[in-house]
C-alpha cells in the first residue's frame, strides 16, 4: 500500500521493542467475539491509475456547468477563480496544517484569518468578524442561537424571501432546541410586512438581500421596528459579490450579518464545502459563536497573532459554550481571502458591475419571450421570471436542449403550487452574449411547442 | 486538541532584542506585511472588462461609499501567501503527532479527484437529471461507511464533526420524542472532547459527568448508577481521548439499552479500529466519523471538514434531508419528507466501485443505502444545511477507500496503533504514563509527573519540541490528566521517522530532568514567533486591522 511506510520487518521489530507476539495482542481491550478475523466485503486497495478510472467514470456522468450556458444559482454561483488561488490553497504548509493550535508555527494561517476578518467586516462593515463557519446555512442558524442568547428571548422572525435551505436549517436547529421560528410565507413579488410579526417576545428579525428571489431590500426601517421592542436584526447574504454593488447591512442597521462566502475563490462542488462569513458588533462579541483571530506580540516584541477570546468555545466551557463548533472553514477561507485580495476594492466593484450587466441584460432577453414574466424591480445577479406552465418541466427541458436555465422554485419549495411556475435565473461573468442568446432562444422552442 | 486551563498563557517576560538584519528578515524566514499594508486602493490582480454602460437596476440601493478593500497584482499575491505559508508547520513539513486529530499523509490523488470538473463544478441544485455520478458518489461513500461501521444508515450531510454530533444527538431527541418520551440528561465522561456536553447542551440536555476508573476506561457500574429513566443518551469516545479502547463496552452498550437509552459514540478515534471492530457491532446507535481525520480529507489549516454520522436500525429512520436510497426501484435521492426523486444512472450503483469479479457487487441490492428500513418509514430530522454537504470532502475520502481497499484501510489501523505503541514504550522509561504501564491505541499518553522537580511544564516541554523540527503532540488534553502530553503519531510515520522522534524526544526529557532550563523556557527560538502573548490577546482584543489601529502601533 503506498500511503503505508512501516515494512514487514519493521513491524516485526517493533513488536519485538513492545514486546508482543502479533498484531492482534494489541487489541487485547476489544471483546474477543467483537475483533473481525477476516477483510469486510469491500474491493481490496488499488493503484492510483485505477482510482482515477473509477472516479473519472462517475465524473463523467455530470454535466460540469462549464459546459454549457449556465444560469443556476439560487445561493451557490458559478464564478471565474483566478489560477494562482487554486496553486496557493494547495500548498503544503497551508493544505496539511491544522487548527493553530501552537500559534509560533503557524503565523501563516493565522495571519490570513486575521485578513480574512477585516476584509469580511470591511464588505460588511460590521466591526467584528469571526474566522469563518461551515457555511451561509449554518451562520444564519447560529445568529438565531446568538441573538436568543442576547435577547434571552426564544422567538425568531423569519422573512418569507430567506433562502429555503436557510429556513429550514434554521427551523431544524429551533425545533431541536426547542425554539420558537415564526417563518413569513414566500413573497415572490418582492413586498413583505414583517414588522407586524415583530412584538417584545421576539429576539431576532431573520431577512436576506438580495433576497432569495433576487430583490434587494433596504433594511433600516426594520432594523430600527426591531430595535424599538428590544430585538436584533440579522442580515442574510448568500451572494457575496453583491457587496461590491449594494449598500452593505452593516449601514442599514444589522446587529449580526450572515452569508455565504462560496462565490469568492470556492468551487461549487455540488454545495460543499463553503465558507459562511458571521460579523457582528464590538458589543456583541463575547456572545459570538466560532473562532476568533487576534493580533499580539512576542517574546521579542514582534506582532504575531493567535486563536483568541476562547473562553467562549467548547474546549474550554464545555456545556457553557457560545456554540459547539470546534472548526472553521479554513481552506476556503483561504480561496476567499486570496481571491478577494486579488480583487481589491477595484476589482470587485468591476465583477459585481459585470455581474449585474449580465442580470440585467439576461432579463431584458427573457422578458421578451413570449409569456415570460419577469418578477422584479430591483436585483442584483439574479432574478425570478414567471413561466407559461410547470417551471420544472421547463427547465428539464431546457437541460435537454443543452442549457442549464435556472432553478425552478418548486425544486426547494415543492409544497406551494403557487410557486411551480417560477423560475429562479442568475447570471455572472462567466456568461457571454452567446449564452444568453442560446438561453432566450432555447426557451422560445419550449415554450412554443 | 489543546485546552488552555491551567496552562501559562503569557510569556514570563518581555525582553525586546535588536533584530540581526536591517530587514528583519532572517534568510528563507522573509517578514510579512498584512495585505492592509502592502495593497493599494487601485491595484488590482483581475483583469476584467468594464460593461457597456447599461441601466442598472439596483433601485436606491446602489452602494454609496469605498469599501476600503486593498490590491495586489497576481505576483504580489503569490509572493504573500507563499511566505506566509512558510510559517506554517504542515504533516509534509515533519511529524505531526496532535493526539485526536489523526495527522496522517494527505494522498494529492485525492485533491486531483476534488478537481475533475464533474465534480468540483457542478451546481447543487442543477437538475438531478445532470448529476447521476454526483448522486452515486453519495450513495457509494455511504455503502463504504457502513459497511466499515457495520451501521443500518448514514446521515451524510453534517458539515463537521461537532456538527455531526449535533445530528446524531438530534436523530436520538427525535426518536425519544417518537416514542413520547422527554428525557432531558445526557452521561458524559470526563475525558469526552469538548464539543460533547456542548452539543448535548445546545439541544437542552442536563449534562451528568461520569468519572473514569484509575486505569482511564469508563466503569460500567458508575453508569448503571447514573442511567434513570432521564437519561436520553450516554456520549462515549471509543477508543477513548486516553487512547484506550473501552474493555467493557458491550457491557455499558447494554445498560444504556436497557434502560431504554441510546449509546452515542464520537468517532473522532475511528482510525485505531477500521476493520478491526466495529461499531454496529458492539452496541453503537449513532456515531460521526471525521472524513477529514480517519479519511485524511485535508485539515487545511483547521478545515473544512465532514461528519457523516452512521446510524442504528433503531435510529436510521430519522436522518436528515436530503439522503440517497437504494431499493428495487433503483437509486433515488430524497431532497423533501415523503419525495423521492429516482436518479438514472447508466450503470449500476455497486458495479461502479466492485473488482471486476464483483465479489461485492449485489451486495446491496434491496438494502436501502442511507435510511432503513424503507422511505415510508422514514420520519428525517429535515435540513441541518443548505444543499447535499461535503461533496469536495466525500470524493477525497472515498479515493482514500478506493485506494487503501478492505485490506488497506485494516493495515493502516494496525499500523497506527503499532506506531503509538511504539512510541509509548520507547519512552515509558523517560516520562510518566498516568494510567499505569498498558498498551494504548493510536495514540499515547502521558503527564506531567516526570517533570516534578524541574520547574517546568508540559507547555515549556511542548515549545521545546518546535526548535527541534517537531510539531508538539497534543497538551493540556485530555482534562482527567495533569498536564497531559497525547501523541498520536499515525500510520503514515516510517520506522525510521518514529525513531528520530523518539530519540529527540529522549535527548529533551534528559535534558529537562538534568535542568537546562533555558532550553525549555526560551523556546521556541527558532520558529517564525517566539511564545506569544495570548493575554495581551484575550485583553486588549485586536481583531481586525484599521488604519486607527495601525496609526496606534506606530505611536507606540
Amino acid at each position: 500500500m503506498r500511503y503505508l511506510p512501516l515494512t514487514d520487518a519493521d513491524r516485526k521489530a517493533m513488536l519485538g521493542k513492545i514486546g508482543v507476539s502479533d498484531i492482534d495482542a494489541l487489541f487485547a481491550a476489544v471483546p474477543k467475539d467483537k475483533l473481525l478475523t477476516g477483510l469486510l466485503d469491500l474491493p481490496k486497495g488499488k493503484s492510483e491509475l485505477e482510482v482515477e478510472r473509477v472516479m473519472g467514470r462517475l465524473a463523467a456522468l455530470n454535466t460540469p456547468a462549464g459546459s454549457v450556458p449556465f444560469f443556476v444559482g439560487a445561493g451557490a454561483y458559478k464564478h471565474h477563480v483566478p489560477a494562482s488561488v487554486d496553486h496557493l490553497i494547495q500548498r503544503s504548509e497551508f493544505l496539511t496544517s491544522y487548527t493553530p493550535y501552537q500559534p509560533e508555527i503557524a503565523q501563516g494561517t493565522l495571519q490570513y484569518l486575521f485578513e480574512f476578518q477585516t476584509q469580511v467586516g470591511l464588505l460588511t462593515r460590521m466591526e467584528v468578524a469571526n474566522a469563518s463557519m461551515y457555511d451561509g446555512s449554518t451562520a444564519a442558524a447560529e445568529a438565531v442561537l446568538m441573538a436568543h442568547r442576547l435577547s434571552k428571548r426564544r422567538r425568531a422572525v423569519l422573512a418569507g424571501n430567506l433562502h429555503p435551505h436557510y429556513r429550514e436549517t434554521i427551523q431544524t436547529v429551533s425545533r431541536m432546541a426547542g425554539d420558537e421560528v415564526i417563518a413569513a410565507p414566500p413573497a415572490p413579488a418582492g413586498s413583505e410586512d414583517l414588522a407586524r410579526l415583530i412584538d417584545d417576545g421576539v429576539s431576532c428579525v431573520v431577512v436576506q438581500t438580495p433576497d432569495f428571489y433576487g430583490h434587494l431590500h433596504d433594511l433600516s426601517t426594520l432594523a430600527e421596528r426591531a430595535h424599538a421592542v428590544g430585538a436584533l436584526l440579522i442580515a442574510v447574504f448568500t451572494e457575496v459579490v453583491s457587496l461590491g454593488a449594494v449598500e452593505p447591512p452593516g449601514t442599514m442597521g444589522a446587529d449580526i450579518v450572515v452569508g455565504e462566502g462560496q462565490s469568492i475563490g470556492n468551487a461549487l462542488s455540488f454545495g460543499g464545502p463553503y465558507v459562511g462569513l458571521f460579523a457582528t458588533r464590538q458589543k456583541y462579541v463575547r456572545q459570538m459563536p466560532g473562532r476568533l483571530c487576534g493580533e499580539t506580540v512576542d517574546k521579542d516584541g514582534r506582532r504575531g497573532f493567535v486563536l483568541t477570546l476562547s473562553t467562549r468555545e467548547q474546549h474550554i466551557r464545555r456545556e457553557k459554550a457560545t456554540s459547539n463548533i470546534c472548526t472553521n472553514s479554513g481552506l476556503c477561507v483561504l480561496a476567499f481571502t486570496i481571491h478577494m485580495s486579488l480583487l481589491g476594492e477595484v476589482g470587485l466593484q468591476r465583477l459585481a458591475r459585470v455581474n449585474h450587466a449580465n442580470a440585467v441584460a439576461l432579463a431584458e432577453l427573457l422578458r421578451k419571450v413570449p409569456g415570460v414574466e419577469l418578477l422584479n424591480e430591483t436585483f442584483f445577479n439574479e432574478f425570478t421570471i414567471r413561466v407559461p406552465g410547470t417551471a420544472a418541466d421547463i427547465v428539464e427541458k431546457l437541460a435537454g436542449k443543452g442549457v442549464l436555465g435556472g432553478m425552478p422554485v418548486s425544486r426547494l419549495e415543492p409544497d406551494r403550487p403557487e410557486l411551480a411556475d417560477l423560475i429562479l435565473v442568475a447570471s455572472t461573468e462567466v456568461n457571454t452574449h452567446e449564452d444568453r442568446a442560446a438561453y432566450a432562444q432555447a426557451l422560445q422552442e419550449v415554450l412554443a411547442c | 486538541m489543546l485546552n488552555r486551563q491551567g496552562r501559562p498563557t503569557a510569556p514570563a517576560e518581555s525582553v525586546a532584542s535588536a533584530p540581526d538584519t536591517f530587514s528583519g528578515n532572517r534568510g528563507l524566514a522573509i517578514e510579512e506585511g498584512l495585505i492592509f499594508e502592502i495593497g493599494r486602493a487601485e491595484t488590482t490582480g483581475v483583469d476584467i472588462e468594464e460593461p457597456p454602460a447599461f441601466a442598472a437596476r439596483l433601485g436606491t440601493l446602489a452602494r454609496r461609499e469605498p469599501l476600503g478593500l486593498p490590491g495586489l497584482s497576481e505576483p504580489e499575491t503569490m509572493r504573500h501567501y507563499v511566505r506566509l505559508s512558510q510559517k506554517n508547520y504542515g504533516i509534509d513539513t515533519g511529524l505531526f503527532p496532535l493526539g485526536s486529530c489523526t495527522m496522517k499523509h494527505n494522498p494529492r490523488l485525492n485533491e486531483r479527484m476534488a478537481r475533475l470538473p464533474g465534480f468540483a463544478d457542478i451546481h447543487p441544485l442543477q437538475p438531478l437529471s445532470t448529476v447521476p455520478g454526483a448522486i452515486v458518489l453519495i450513495a457509494e461513500l455511504a455503502r463504504w461507511l457502513r459497511e466499515l461501521t457495520g451501521m443500518a444508515a448514514v446521515a451524510m450531510t453534517p458539515k463537521a464533526g461537532a456538527h455531526g454530533e449535533l445530528c446524531g444527538m438530534m436523530a436520538i431527541k427525535a426518536a425519544l420524542e417518537a416514542r413520547g418520551e422527554q428525557r432531558c440528561v445526557v452521561l458524559v465522561p470526563e475525558s469526552a472532547h469538548g464539543t460533547n456536553p456542548a452539543t448535548a447542551a445546545l439541544l437542552g440536555y442536563r449534562v451528568v459527568a461520569v468519572p473514569a476508573r484509575p486505569d482511564g476506561t469508563v466503569d460500567p457500574e458508575e453508569v448503571k448508577k447514573r442511567l434513570t429513566g432521564d437519561v436520553a443518551a450516554i456520549m462515549l469516545t471509543n477508543p477513548n481521548t486516553c487512547g484506550l479502547f473501552e474493555r467493557d463496552v458491550v457491557a455499558i452498550a447494554e445498560a444504556v439499552h436497557a434502560a431504554g437509552a441510546y449509546f452515542y459514540a464520537d468517532g473522532a478515534n475511528f482510525n485505531a479500529i477500521v476493520g478491526k471492530v466495529r461499531p454496529g457491532d458492539i452496541g453503537v446507535d449513532a456515531m460521526h466519523i471525521n472524513l477529514h481525520k480517519t479519511f485524511s480529507t485535508p485539515h487545511g489549516g483547521g478545515g473544512p471538514g465532514a461528519g457523516p454520522v452512521v446510524l442504528s436500525p433503531a435510529l436510521a429512520a430519522f436522518v436528515p434531508l436530503p439522503y440517497t436510497l437504494v431499493d428495487a426501484k433503483g437509486l433515488g435521492y430524497v431532497e423533501h419528507a415523503g419525495d423521492r426523486a429516482l436518479v438514472p444512472t447508466p450503470v449500476a450503483t455497486t458495479a461502479v466501485t466492485a473488482p471486476a469479479a464483483g465479489a461485492s457487487a449485489g451486495g446491496d441490492a434491496g438494502k436501502s443505502a442511507q435510511a432503513a428500513p424503507a422511505a415510508a418509514a422514514a420520519r428525517p430530522l429535515g435540513r441541518l444545511s443548505a444543499f447535499h454537504g461535503q461533496m469536495g470532502m466525500y470524493v477525497r475520502a472515498l479515493a482514500y477507500m478506493l485506494s487503501h481497499g478492505s485490506d488497506g484501510m485494516r493495515q493502516a489501523s494496525e499500523d497506527a496503533v503499532l506506531n503509538a505503541n511504539y512510541v509509548r514504550s520507547s519512552l515509558a522509561d523517560l516520562m510518566s504514563a498516568p494510567l499505569g504501564a498498558q498498551l494504548c491505541m493510536h495514540e499515547a499518553l502521558f503527564d506531567d509527573s516526570w517533570l516534578d522537580g524541574t520547574g517546568l511544564t508540559t507547555h515549556d516541554f511542548a515549545k521545546a519540541m518546535i526548535d527541534e523540527g517537531y510539531h508538539p503532540m497534543t497538551v493540556y488534553f485530555p482534562l482527567v490528566v495533569h498536564g497531559a502530553m497525547l501523541i498520536e503519531p499515525t500510520e503514515s510515520e516510517s520506522k525510521d521517522s518514529l525513531d528520530r522522534f523518539i530519540a529527540s524526544l529522549r535527548k529533551l526529557a534528559a535534558a529537562a530532568r538534568s535542568g537546562e532550563v533555558e532550553r525549555f523556557r526560551d523556546a521556541p527560538r527558532f520558529a517564525p514567533r517566539r511564545r506569544l502573548d495570548e493575554t495581551k490577546a484575550a485583553r486588549e482584543p485586536r481583531l481586525r486591522w484599521s488604519p486607527a489601529l495601525a496609526r496606534q502601533q506606530a505611536a507606540e
